[in-house]
């Protein structure tokens, strides 16, 4: 067990697997993504009152997950680095930032494009709304802390403390809806309970969801593969692969 | 160098963990400001301060919607359904404005206990479907918002603020 943990923390050695787990991430993701939005925009039921305003769901829904589970993420990555000193972590965590932040993005515009047709305001300052957008400032935040230092150690101790810390608006988030009054409605779709709509518009939604995920992983692969070659430049390992490559 | 990383494990928690209780007590202390808006039933207690901006919300009582055929008046009421607030308001309503939607409108307490609204805004409830089964649960004699579920979620909050009031 503490042998794999120990493999996995090697960046030759997750360099090796991730190029093998990488190309069936993006098919799974592209695949997903695709048959989700054709069923879930032109052949899913429109809802019965907001009528196809509805369709949002398929990219608002998946787009507000994938913002608050890549900043989990990214808090478990920053405590291994800051206690375990697991630098692949360190770059994992630092190349799932601006996606996250990207996500979180997504997550708020939608929501604004939703609101209008629905609510009739595309902004109102009430929990899940606002905890929202301290997400995408923390996510703001910890992208800059990491600019903002000359030692590429302390800047990475900065954003992991940032990225622990923060994880604390996560359940904000998720409970803002239960624990005050809001504009906002409760979830649709959770993992404990039957989704709050019929099969033929939440399966297109699973897709959907599933399909952010596999383009998350697939991303974060791609982008840490970049990551070590760069961090790692001077290790023998790298030069040999250069080496390779060149000839 | 085993023990020296369990130490700055439980360094790290224990920082998560007095952060996490620092924004808990922060978040209960302002627990009555993060509402988005006030109910009926506060409002008539008195909760809610009187001539300035204020957002009440519930639902719009059934049959209670009058249009004035001449302008865009109109007036409605709010219910929890434990108590009503009468809503006027003059402007265009939000296409999901109707009987037995939740709303929540922006406004100014007047003396008489009514509610003058500059701006409405339709909230919509969790649960989708397409038209055609909309329709078929309301044939069954079911409302798509199942009011019921709504009036016992109220009910149950109301109980825990007469226990909390009694303590």
């Amino acid at each position: 067990m503490w042998a794999f943990i120990h493999k996995l923390g090697s960046p030759k050695w997750f360099y090796a697997i991730s190029a093998r787990l990488q190309p069936w991430c993006w098919g799974a993701a592209v695949a997903l993504i695709l048959v989700g939005s054709v069923w879930g925009l032109a052949f899913a039921p429109a809802d019965y009152q907001q009528g196809n305003s509805f369709r949002i769901i398929y990219v608002h829904v998946p787009a507000a997950f994938l913002a608050q589970s890549i900043f989990v993420t990214m808090a478990v990555a920053g405590m291994i680095f800051m206690v375990w000193r697991i630098k692949l972590a360190d770059m994992a965590a630092a190349m799932m930032a601006p996606l996250g932040a990207g996500m979180t993005f997504v997550a708020l515009f939608s929501g604004a494009v939703w609101g209008m047709p629905t609510w009739g305001t595309w902004w109102m300052w009430d929990a899940r709304l606002t905890s929202m957008l301290i997400l995408f400032f923390l996510y703001i935040g910890v992208i800059a802390l990491r600019g903002a230092f000359a030692s590429r150690d302390s800047a990475s101790r900065a954003a992991s403390v940032l990225a622990m810390v923060g994880v604390i608006n996560i359940p904000i988030i998720k409970y803002s809806v239960e624990w005050w009054y809001t504009l906002h409605q409760p979830a649709t779709f959770s993992i404990t309970s039957r989704p709050a709509m019929p099969t033929e518009m939440w399966l297109p939604l699973l897709l959907m969801v599933l399909g952010f995920y596999c383009f998350f992983i697939a991303v974060t692969l791609m982008r840490t593969r970049s990551e070590i070659l760069r961090r790692e430049s001077s290790k023998r390992w790298v030069r040999e692969l250069a080496a390779e490559e060149g000839t | 160098m085993r023990a020296k990383r369990k130490q700055k494990l439980f360094v790290t928690l224990g920082l998560v963990a007095l952060a996490a209780i620092a924004v808990g007590l922060t978040l209960y202390a302002l627990r009555s400001n993060i509402n988005l808006f006030f109910s009926p039933v506060q409002i008539v207690e008195g909760e809610a301060p009187m001539e300035r901006q204020i957002r009440a919300g519930g639902m719009v009582k059934e049959g209670s919607v009058a249009r004035n055929p001449d302008s865009l008046d109109v007036g409605f009421t709010v219910t929890d359904y434990v108590e009503d607030l009468e809503v006027r308001y003059s402007g265009i309503l939000p296409d999901l404005f109707r009987e037995g939607q939740g709303v929540v409108v922006v406004g100014e307490l007047q003396p008489g206990g009514w509610l003058r609204a500059d701006q409405v805004l339709a909230k919509h409830d969790e649960n989708y479907m397409p038209p055609e089964v909309a329709q078929a649960l309301e044939e069954a004699g079911y409302s798509p918002e199942d009011y019921q579920a709504k009036a016992a979620e109220v009910g149950k909050r109301l109980e825990a603020r007469a226990a909390s009031a009694g303590q």
